[in-house]
């Protein structure tokens, strides 16, 4: 998912990372009400987990592989700004240190999975539990299903990007259709990582975790 | 659970999860660059402005011994991430009045 230098052009890119800029800053300011000594911790390690298990490539189908993005696992955990900037943190890590992720493309990647993944993934994730009347035992299941859906959610940002300013020739459908079906496969082994992360969090320290302690702040933001 | 085991129990996971189990990890493609080549836009990419860095593509320059390689980026890459965040984490949080 990672979007490397040249498959977008530069102006598609930099008004991205202008639009990924503004998110960040605002996730700078919308993370400071939901951190705090006991959170900071969790928000710290949500964001090495997810560099961890972004490095552990699953196979999909003949040929392709996946990995966990983790917008709906840190969404989940620590909330949707702090997410955000988790996303942020790791993707920049991974594209000054590891060369995963074009430079160029660096607002591209943010946008798709630290801002779309996350709040793709964080409203089914409330829409869920709010269809399960907001039981403890249902939180992972909900975090799985709205894992599921960011990821085709991402992809699909990615064909936005495209259709604006791809520097390929084909026809924008056919790179939907292809991205589409390709990330549902994907969503499934993100829906499995993240019910089970978010699964052993609740049972060990479900103090800790923003989307089952916050019930109030998710109504909220619903109304 | 009391907070000082959960997070080592974590951090012990993430570690053994980026120094080793990504050892294991596919190597296929991933789901755009599938998607770039069998549609053909895959040629648009340009090389990686760091891709001779020491860490580049999650491995170390130097190191043959691919387990190894892998291994010590990923544990580099957790430390590295933790601090970075940590680190904004806990400028940016709210401080508990004493």
């Amino acid at each position: 998912m990672h979007i490397p230098d040249g498959f977008i052009d530069i102006p598609t890119s930099t008004a991205f990372a202008a639009l990924a800029g503004a998110g960040v800053a605002m996730s700078l300011k919308g993370a400071r009400s939901s951190l705090d000594d006991k959170t900071a911790p969790l928000a710290g390690l949500t964001a090495t987990f997810i560099f961890a298990v972004q490095m552990l490539n699953f196979p999909v189908a003949a040929g392709t592989s996946g990995h966990l993005l983790g917008g709906a696992l840190a969404a989940v955990l620590v909330g949707p700004f702090t997410a955000t900037l988790s996303l942020t943190v790791v993707l920049l890590m991974q594209g000054l240190l590891f060369a995963d992720g074009g430079l160029t493309a660096i607002g591209l990647n943010v946008f798709n999975m630290g801002i779309i993944g996350v709040w793709v993934g964080y409203a089914s994730f409330l829409l869920i539990q709010k269809i399960f009347s907001g039981r403890k035992a249902t939180v992972p299941i909900a975090a799985a299903l709205g894992g599921f859906l960011s990821v085709p959610a991402a992809a699909v940002g990615f064909v936005i990007q495209y259709a604006i300013g791809g520097t390929g020739t084909f026809s924008v459908t056919a790179v939907f259709t292809a991205m589409f079906g390709t990330h549902i496969l994907i969503g499934i082994g993100e829906a499995i990582i993240t019910g089970l992360a978010v699964g052993a969090v609740m049972a060990s320290r479900s103090d800790l975790v923003y989307g089952f302690k916050n019930k109030k702040v998710a109504l909220e933001i619903r109304k | 659970m009391k907070s000082r085991n959960f997070y080592i129990s974590a951090l012990f996971v993430t570690l053994a999860l980026a120094g080793g189990a990504s050892y294991y990890a596919s190597s296929s493609p991933d789901g755009l660059e599938k998607v770039a080549t069998d549609i053909g836009f895959i040629d648009q990419a340009k090389p990686h402005t760091n891709s001779d860095g020491a860490l580049a593509d999650y491995g170390v320059k130097g190191v043959d011994n691919e387990r190894l390689s892998v291994g010590v980026a990923g544990v580099v890459g957790v430390l590295a991430t933790g601090a970075v965040s940590g680190g904004l984490f806990f400028l940016i949080r709210r401080k508990s009045a004493k």
